[in-house]
Protein backbone atom coordinates (compact mmCIF):
# COMPACT_ATOMS: atom_id res chain seq x y z
CA UNK A 1 0.00 0.00 0.00
CA UNK A 2 2.73 2.76 0.88
CA UNK A 3 3.77 1.37 -2.53
CA UNK A 4 0.60 2.05 -4.66
CA UNK A 5 0.27 5.24 -2.77
CA UNK A 6 2.02 7.56 -4.82
CA UNK A 7 1.04 6.39 -7.85
CA UNK A 8 -2.33 6.76 -6.89
CA UNK A 9 -1.83 10.12 -6.21
CA UNK A 10 -0.11 11.19 -9.33
CA UNK A 11 -2.53 8.80 -11.62
CA UNK A 12 -5.82 7.34 -11.11
CA UNK A 13 -6.31 10.50 -9.56
CA UNK A 14 -5.96 12.89 -12.28
CA UNK A 15 -8.49 11.24 -14.53
CA UNK A 16 -11.85 10.44 -14.89
CA UNK A 17 -12.22 6.46 -14.12
CA UNK A 18 -12.84 5.51 -17.04
CA UNK A 19 -9.37 6.16 -17.54
CA UNK A 20 -7.20 5.30 -14.82
CA UNK A 21 -5.13 2.40 -16.83
CA UNK A 22 -1.55 3.72 -17.22
CA UNK A 23 -1.97 4.39 -20.47
CA UNK A 24 -0.68 7.15 -22.85
CA UNK A 25 -1.91 7.65 -26.06
CA UNK A 26 1.35 6.11 -28.63
CA UNK A 27 2.89 8.04 -31.40
CA UNK A 28 1.12 8.12 -34.73
CA UNK A 29 3.16 10.60 -36.26
CA UNK A 30 5.60 8.67 -38.73
CA UNK A 31 8.03 11.39 -38.98
CA UNK A 32 8.05 12.18 -35.19
CA UNK A 33 8.81 8.34 -34.57
CA UNK A 34 10.71 8.12 -37.15
CA UNK A 35 13.44 11.04 -36.24
CA UNK A 36 12.58 10.65 -32.33
CA UNK A 37 12.84 6.94 -32.00
CA UNK A 38 16.50 6.39 -33.15
CA UNK A 39 18.53 6.87 -30.20
CA UNK A 40 15.91 6.09 -27.86
CA UNK A 41 11.83 4.80 -28.04
CA UNK A 42 9.94 8.39 -28.93
CA UNK A 43 8.35 9.43 -26.21
CA UNK A 44 4.62 9.83 -25.65
CA UNK A 45 3.90 14.31 -25.92
CA UNK A 46 1.25 13.65 -23.39
CA UNK A 47 4.24 13.36 -20.66
CA UNK A 48 5.70 16.82 -21.02
CA UNK A 49 3.95 20.08 -21.45
CA UNK A 50 3.48 21.90 -24.64
CA UNK A 51 6.26 24.25 -23.52
CA UNK A 52 8.91 21.54 -22.73
CA UNK A 53 8.57 20.24 -26.51
CA UNK A 54 8.65 23.85 -27.42
CA UNK A 55 11.88 24.54 -25.90
CA UNK A 56 13.42 20.39 -26.07
CA UNK A 57 12.81 21.29 -29.95
CA UNK A 58 14.67 24.55 -30.13
CA UNK A 59 17.52 23.00 -28.24
CA UNK A 60 18.21 20.02 -30.61
CA UNK A 61 21.68 21.18 -31.86
CA UNK A 62 22.76 20.30 -27.92
CA UNK A 63 20.17 17.65 -26.69
CA UNK A 64 21.42 16.29 -23.74
CA UNK A 65 25.09 16.53 -24.88
CA UNK A 66 24.68 14.84 -28.59
CA UNK A 67 23.59 17.13 -31.81
CA UNK A 68 20.30 15.59 -32.62
CA UNK A 69 19.44 18.45 -35.07
CA UNK A 70 16.56 18.05 -37.86
CA UNK A 71 16.29 20.05 -41.30
CA UNK A 72 14.11 22.96 -40.32
CA UNK A 73 10.66 22.03 -41.98
CA UNK A 74 10.91 18.38 -40.74
CA UNK A 75 11.47 20.09 -36.99
CA UNK A 76 8.21 22.39 -37.17
CA UNK A 77 6.50 19.41 -37.97
CA UNK A 78 7.32 17.53 -35.17
CA UNK A 79 6.95 20.20 -32.84
CA UNK A 80 3.40 20.87 -34.70
CA UNK A 81 2.55 17.44 -33.35
CA UNK A 82 4.37 17.19 -29.77
CA UNK A 83 2.90 20.64 -28.96
CA UNK A 84 -0.53 19.74 -30.22
CA UNK A 85 -0.85 16.80 -27.92
CA UNK A 86 0.78 17.96 -25.12
CA UNK A 87 -0.02 16.59 -21.90
CA UNK A 88 -1.65 19.96 -20.79
CA UNK A 89 -3.43 20.79 -23.70
CA UNK A 90 -7.46 20.38 -23.84
CA UNK A 91 -8.77 17.34 -24.51
CA UNK A 92 -12.23 15.48 -24.40
CA UNK A 93 -13.01 12.18 -25.12
CA UNK A 94 -16.88 10.45 -24.88
CA UNK A 95 -18.25 12.78 -22.09
CA UNK A 96 -14.80 13.24 -20.39
CA UNK A 97 -12.47 16.09 -20.70
CA UNK A 98 -9.91 16.92 -18.71
CA UNK A 99 -6.62 19.03 -18.70
CA UNK A 100 -3.58 17.61 -17.73
CA UNK A 101 -1.51 14.62 -18.64
CA UNK A 102 -1.71 12.37 -15.38
CA UNK A 103 2.57 12.65 -15.25
CA UNK A 104 1.79 16.22 -14.94
CA UNK A 105 0.20 16.24 -11.32
CA UNK A 106 1.98 18.75 -9.00
CA UNK A 107 3.68 20.72 -11.98
CA UNK A 108 4.30 23.91 -11.88
CA UNK A 109 3.82 26.58 -14.24
CA UNK A 110 6.72 28.11 -13.90
CA UNK A 111 8.50 25.03 -14.28
CA UNK A 112 9.42 23.40 -17.94
CA UNK A 113 10.99 20.16 -17.25
CA UNK A 114 13.40 18.76 -20.28
CA UNK A 115 13.14 15.52 -18.87
CA UNK A 116 9.87 13.04 -18.18
CA UNK A 117 12.11 11.30 -15.34
CA UNK A 118 12.32 14.84 -13.95
CA UNK A 119 8.56 14.96 -13.53
CA UNK A 120 7.80 14.75 -9.52
CA UNK A 121 5.18 12.15 -10.75
CA UNK A 122 7.66 10.26 -12.74
CA UNK A 123 9.43 10.04 -9.18
CA UNK A 124 7.61 8.98 -7.09
CA UNK A 125 6.62 6.51 -9.31
CA UNK A 126 10.23 5.11 -9.58
CA UNK A 127 11.01 6.10 -6.14
CA UNK A 128 11.25 2.50 -4.84
CA UNK A 129 13.79 0.96 -7.21
CA UNK A 130 16.67 -0.37 -6.17
CA UNK A 131 19.72 1.73 -5.61
CA UNK A 132 21.62 1.45 -8.87
CA UNK A 133 18.17 0.47 -11.11
CA UNK A 134 18.88 2.86 -13.49
CA UNK A 135 22.79 2.13 -14.13
CA UNK A 136 22.28 -1.09 -15.03
CA UNK A 137 23.90 -2.75 -17.89
CA UNK A 138 20.78 -3.64 -19.57
CA UNK A 139 18.98 -0.33 -18.67
CA UNK A 140 21.70 2.69 -19.16
CA UNK A 141 19.55 5.19 -18.60
CA UNK A 142 16.87 6.88 -17.10
CA UNK A 143 14.64 7.62 -20.64
CA UNK A 144 15.35 3.18 -21.32
CA UNK A 145 11.72 3.03 -20.31
CA UNK A 146 11.17 -0.07 -22.78
CA UNK A 147 14.06 -1.73 -20.67
CA UNK A 148 11.84 -1.97 -17.60
CA UNK A 149 8.59 -1.65 -19.46
CA UNK A 150 8.30 -3.87 -22.49
CA UNK A 151 5.14 -2.14 -23.98
CA UNK A 152 6.17 1.21 -23.52
CA UNK A 153 5.86 2.23 -27.03
CA UNK A 154 2.44 1.40 -27.00
CA UNK A 155 1.69 3.53 -24.43
CA UNK A 156 1.24 0.93 -21.67
CA UNK A 157 3.39 1.29 -18.86
CA UNK A 158 1.45 -1.16 -16.41
CA UNK A 159 3.10 -4.07 -13.98
CA UNK A 160 4.54 -6.49 -16.54
CA UNK B 1 48.11 12.67 -58.42
CA UNK B 2 45.96 12.27 -61.51
CA UNK B 3 47.01 8.89 -61.89
CA UNK B 4 46.30 8.26 -58.22
CA UNK B 5 42.93 9.59 -58.52
CA UNK B 6 42.32 7.74 -61.45
CA UNK B 7 42.89 4.62 -60.31
CA UNK B 8 40.38 5.68 -57.31
CA UNK B 9 38.37 5.91 -59.76
CA UNK B 10 38.65 2.75 -61.74
CA UNK B 11 39.08 0.94 -58.06
CA UNK B 12 35.13 2.25 -57.81
CA UNK B 13 34.17 1.18 -61.46
CA UNK B 14 35.36 -2.06 -60.52
CA UNK B 15 33.92 -2.51 -57.18
CA UNK B 16 30.97 -1.02 -58.71
CA UNK B 17 31.26 -4.18 -61.73
CA UNK B 18 31.98 -6.52 -58.35
CA UNK B 19 27.93 -5.57 -57.43
CA UNK B 20 26.05 -8.08 -59.20
CA UNK B 21 28.94 -10.80 -58.05
CA UNK B 22 28.63 -9.89 -54.36
CA UNK B 23 25.54 -7.94 -53.18
CA UNK B 24 26.48 -7.81 -49.52
CA UNK B 25 29.44 -6.08 -50.07
CA UNK B 26 28.72 -4.04 -52.89
CA UNK B 27 30.10 -0.42 -52.55
CA UNK B 28 27.62 1.75 -51.35
CA UNK B 29 26.06 4.33 -53.79
CA UNK B 30 26.91 7.33 -51.05
CA UNK B 31 30.61 6.24 -51.41
CA UNK B 32 30.55 7.73 -55.56
CA UNK B 33 29.42 10.84 -54.07
CA UNK B 34 32.11 11.24 -51.38
CA UNK B 35 34.67 10.64 -53.84
CA UNK B 36 33.61 13.35 -55.98
CA UNK B 37 33.01 15.97 -52.94
CA UNK B 38 36.46 14.97 -51.58
CA UNK B 39 37.99 15.61 -55.49
CA UNK B 40 36.49 19.15 -55.47
CA UNK B 41 37.82 19.70 -51.58
CA UNK B 42 41.02 19.00 -52.04
CA UNK B 43 42.57 18.15 -56.02
CA UNK B 44 45.43 16.03 -54.17
CA UNK B 45 42.45 13.78 -53.32
CA UNK B 46 44.19 10.66 -53.91
CA UNK B 47 41.46 7.72 -53.02
CA UNK B 48 39.77 7.00 -49.20
CA UNK B 49 42.01 4.66 -47.10
CA UNK B 50 39.93 2.19 -45.16
CA UNK B 51 43.13 2.38 -42.31
CA UNK B 52 42.43 6.16 -42.02
CA UNK B 53 38.79 5.07 -42.12
CA UNK B 54 39.39 2.82 -38.89
CA UNK B 55 41.38 5.56 -37.13
CA UNK B 56 38.87 7.80 -37.25
CA UNK B 57 36.27 5.50 -36.17
CA UNK B 58 38.75 4.68 -33.24
CA UNK B 59 40.48 7.59 -32.27
CA UNK B 60 39.07 9.53 -28.91
CA UNK B 61 38.84 13.23 -29.66
CA UNK B 62 38.53 16.13 -26.77
CA UNK B 63 37.23 18.39 -29.43
CA UNK B 64 33.64 18.00 -29.14
CA UNK B 65 30.85 16.84 -26.79
CA UNK B 66 32.35 15.69 -23.41
CA UNK B 67 29.43 12.72 -23.53
CA UNK B 68 30.50 11.12 -26.65
CA UNK B 69 34.75 11.42 -27.14
CA UNK B 70 34.61 8.69 -29.91
CA UNK B 71 32.74 6.85 -32.53
CA UNK B 72 33.12 3.78 -30.38
CA UNK B 73 31.11 5.17 -27.46
CA UNK B 74 27.74 4.55 -29.34
CA UNK B 75 28.93 1.96 -32.28
CA UNK B 76 31.01 -0.16 -30.37
CA UNK B 77 34.39 -1.58 -30.94
CA UNK B 78 33.24 -4.10 -33.13
CA UNK B 79 31.99 -2.92 -36.35
CA UNK B 80 30.19 -6.35 -36.89
CA UNK B 81 28.55 -6.03 -33.40
CA UNK B 82 25.91 -3.97 -32.44
CA UNK B 83 26.32 -0.71 -30.68
CA UNK B 84 24.49 0.94 -27.97
CA UNK B 85 23.05 4.40 -27.41
CA UNK B 86 23.62 6.67 -24.37
CA UNK B 87 20.03 5.89 -23.86
CA UNK B 88 20.23 2.29 -23.48
CA UNK B 89 18.86 2.00 -27.23
CA UNK B 90 20.61 -1.06 -29.54
CA UNK B 91 22.38 0.67 -32.75
CA UNK B 92 22.71 -1.84 -35.78
CA UNK B 93 26.40 -3.16 -36.82
CA UNK B 94 28.12 -0.88 -38.94
CA UNK B 95 29.90 -3.16 -40.89
CA UNK B 96 28.16 -3.15 -44.03
CA UNK B 97 28.73 -7.12 -44.27
CA UNK B 98 26.43 -7.63 -41.56
CA UNK B 99 23.87 -4.41 -42.53
CA UNK B 100 24.25 -4.17 -46.21
CA UNK B 101 21.53 -1.95 -45.97
CA UNK B 102 23.75 0.69 -44.87
CA UNK B 103 24.95 3.73 -46.44
CA UNK B 104 22.63 3.57 -49.28
CA UNK B 105 20.45 6.58 -48.75
CA UNK B 106 22.31 9.64 -48.57
CA UNK B 107 20.32 11.79 -46.79
CA UNK B 108 19.85 9.18 -43.90
CA UNK B 109 23.86 8.80 -44.07
CA UNK B 110 24.83 12.85 -44.26
CA UNK B 111 21.66 13.43 -41.65
CA UNK B 112 23.80 11.30 -39.42
CA UNK B 113 27.59 12.27 -39.94
CA UNK B 114 26.97 15.74 -39.70
CA UNK B 115 25.36 15.04 -36.19
CA UNK B 116 27.68 12.40 -35.22
CA UNK B 117 30.86 14.18 -35.74
CA UNK B 118 29.53 17.37 -34.55
CA UNK B 119 29.30 15.21 -31.38
CA UNK B 120 32.34 14.05 -31.25
CA UNK B 121 34.59 15.87 -33.27
CA UNK B 122 33.08 19.22 -32.76
CA UNK B 123 32.99 20.22 -36.41
CA UNK B 124 31.69 18.88 -39.68
CA UNK B 125 33.26 15.65 -41.09
CA UNK B 126 35.01 16.25 -44.47
CA UNK B 127 34.76 14.34 -47.63
CA UNK B 128 37.50 12.52 -47.44
CA UNK B 129 37.05 11.36 -43.66
CA UNK B 130 33.34 10.15 -44.73
CA UNK B 131 34.48 8.41 -47.44
CA UNK B 132 37.44 6.74 -45.50
CA UNK B 133 34.65 6.01 -42.33
CA UNK B 134 32.43 3.79 -45.18
CA UNK B 135 35.18 2.67 -47.02
CA UNK B 136 36.38 0.77 -43.56
CA UNK B 137 33.04 -0.31 -43.10
CA UNK B 138 32.64 -1.65 -46.60
CA UNK B 139 36.21 -4.36 -45.57
CA UNK B 140 34.43 -5.17 -42.20
C1 LIG C 1 21.01 11.58 -31.63
C2 LIG C 1 20.27 10.88 -30.62
C3 LIG C 1 18.92 11.45 -30.22
C4 LIG C 1 17.86 11.79 -31.02
C5 LIG C 1 17.77 11.71 -32.54
C6 LIG C 1 16.82 12.26 -30.14
N1 LIG C 1 17.22 12.17 -28.83
FE1 LIG C 1 16.14 12.64 -27.20
N2 LIG C 1 17.67 12.06 -26.00
C7 LIG C 1 18.91 11.66 -26.43
C8 LIG C 1 19.77 11.45 -25.29
C9 LIG C 1 21.24 11.02 -25.34
C10 LIG C 1 19.00 11.72 -24.15
C11 LIG C 1 19.44 11.64 -22.69
C12 LIG C 1 19.46 10.23 -22.21
C13 LIG C 1 20.04 10.11 -20.84
O1 LIG C 1 20.22 11.10 -20.16
O2 LIG C 1 20.28 8.98 -20.42
C14 LIG C 1 17.67 12.10 -24.63
C15 LIG C 1 16.60 12.41 -23.81
C16 LIG C 1 15.38 12.87 -24.24
C17 LIG C 1 14.29 13.24 -23.36
C18 LIG C 1 14.28 13.14 -21.85
C19 LIG C 1 14.14 11.70 -21.39
C20 LIG C 1 13.98 11.60 -19.89
O3 LIG C 1 14.98 11.38 -19.19
O4 LIG C 1 12.86 11.78 -19.41
C21 LIG C 1 13.26 13.68 -24.17
C22 LIG C 1 11.91 14.17 -23.71
C23 LIG C 1 13.73 13.59 -25.54
N3 LIG C 1 15.01 13.08 -25.54
C24 LIG C 1 12.98 13.97 -26.65
C25 LIG C 1 13.41 13.82 -27.96
C26 LIG C 1 12.64 14.25 -29.11
C27 LIG C 1 11.30 14.96 -29.07
C28 LIG C 1 13.37 13.90 -30.23
C29 LIG C 1 13.02 14.12 -31.68
C30 LIG C 1 12.90 15.50 -32.10
C31 LIG C 1 14.60 13.27 -29.75
N4 LIG C 1 14.58 13.25 -28.39
C32 LIG C 1 15.59 12.75 -30.58
C33 LIG C 1 19.29 11.47 -27.75
C34 LIG C 1 18.50 11.70 -28.85
C1 LIG D 1 14.78 0.40 -14.24
C2 LIG D 1 13.45 0.10 -14.72
C3 LIG D 1 12.54 1.24 -15.15
C4 LIG D 1 12.78 2.22 -16.09
C5 LIG D 1 14.04 2.44 -16.91
C6 LIG D 1 11.56 3.01 -16.20
N1 LIG D 1 10.62 2.51 -15.33
FE1 LIG D 1 8.72 3.18 -15.11
N2 LIG D 1 8.42 1.88 -13.58
C7 LIG D 1 9.30 0.92 -13.17
C8 LIG D 1 8.74 0.21 -12.03
C9 LIG D 1 9.40 -0.94 -11.30
C10 LIG D 1 7.49 0.82 -11.77
C11 LIG D 1 6.50 0.48 -10.66
C12 LIG D 1 5.82 -0.81 -10.92
C13 LIG D 1 4.80 -0.68 -11.97
O1 LIG D 1 3.73 -0.16 -11.68
O2 LIG D 1 5.06 -1.10 -13.12
C14 LIG D 1 7.31 1.85 -12.78
C15 LIG D 1 6.17 2.62 -12.91
C16 LIG D 1 5.91 3.48 -13.97
C17 LIG D 1 4.64 4.10 -14.25
C18 LIG D 1 3.37 3.91 -13.44
C19 LIG D 1 2.77 2.58 -13.84
C20 LIG D 1 1.52 2.22 -13.08
O3 LIG D 1 0.89 1.24 -13.48
O4 LIG D 1 1.21 2.86 -12.10
C21 LIG D 1 4.79 4.85 -15.38
C22 LIG D 1 3.71 5.64 -16.10
C23 LIG D 1 6.16 4.70 -15.80
N3 LIG D 1 6.80 3.86 -14.94
C24 LIG D 1 6.71 5.33 -16.89
C25 LIG D 1 8.05 5.26 -17.24
C26 LIG D 1 8.65 6.03 -18.31
C27 LIG D 1 7.91 7.02 -19.19
C28 LIG D 1 9.96 5.69 -18.35
C29 LIG D 1 11.04 6.24 -19.27
C30 LIG D 1 11.15 7.69 -19.36
C31 LIG D 1 10.18 4.68 -17.31
N4 LIG D 1 9.00 4.46 -16.67
C32 LIG D 1 11.40 4.06 -17.07
C33 LIG D 1 10.53 0.66 -13.72
C34 LIG D 1 11.18 1.44 -14.66
C1 LIG E 1 25.97 9.31 -29.30
C2 LIG E 1 25.98 8.07 -30.00
C3 LIG E 1 26.73 8.02 -31.33
C4 LIG E 1 28.03 8.40 -31.57
C5 LIG E 1 29.05 8.94 -30.58
C6 LIG E 1 28.26 8.16 -32.96
N1 LIG E 1 27.14 7.66 -33.55
FE1 LIG E 1 26.91 7.23 -35.52
N2 LIG E 1 24.94 6.74 -35.18
C7 LIG E 1 24.33 6.75 -33.95
C8 LIG E 1 22.93 6.41 -34.11
C9 LIG E 1 21.90 6.30 -33.01
C10 LIG E 1 22.73 6.20 -35.49
C11 LIG E 1 21.41 5.89 -36.22
C12 LIG E 1 20.88 4.55 -35.96
C13 LIG E 1 21.10 3.60 -37.09
O1 LIG E 1 21.34 4.02 -38.21
O2 LIG E 1 21.05 2.40 -36.81
C14 LIG E 1 24.02 6.42 -36.12
C15 LIG E 1 24.24 6.31 -37.49
C16 LIG E 1 25.42 6.63 -38.12
C17 LIG E 1 25.60 6.63 -39.55
C18 LIG E 1 24.53 6.31 -40.60
C19 LIG E 1 24.85 5.02 -41.31
C20 LIG E 1 23.88 4.70 -42.41
O3 LIG E 1 23.10 3.75 -42.24
O4 LIG E 1 23.87 5.39 -43.42
C21 LIG E 1 26.88 7.00 -39.78
C22 LIG E 1 27.56 7.18 -41.14
C23 LIG E 1 27.51 7.22 -38.50
N3 LIG E 1 26.60 6.97 -37.50
C24 LIG E 1 28.83 7.59 -38.33
C25 LIG E 1 29.40 7.93 -37.10
C26 LIG E 1 30.74 8.45 -36.96
C27 LIG E 1 31.72 8.69 -38.10
C28 LIG E 1 30.94 8.68 -35.63
C29 LIG E 1 32.16 9.25 -34.95
C30 LIG E 1 32.72 10.47 -35.51
C31 LIG E 1 29.69 8.31 -34.96
N4 LIG E 1 28.79 7.85 -35.88
C32 LIG E 1 29.47 8.43 -33.60
C33 LIG E 1 24.90 7.06 -32.75
C34 LIG E 1 26.19 7.54 -32.58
Amino acid sequence: MKRLLPILVCAALAAPPAMAGEHYPPVTDRLTLKECGDCHMAFQPSMLPARSWRALMVGLDDHFGENASLDPETARHIEAYLVANAGDVSRSRGFFSWRSGKMLRFLSDSETPLRISDLRCWKRMHDELPRGAFSRANVRSKANCVACHKRAAQGDYEED
Amino acid sequence: MITSTRNALLLSALAAVCLGAAPATAEPATLDAYARQAQAEDPSFGGFSAQRGETLFRARFASGKAETPACVTCHGDDPRMAGRTRAGKAIEPMALSVSPNRYGDIAKTEKWFRRNCDSVLGRACTAREKGDFIAFMTTQ
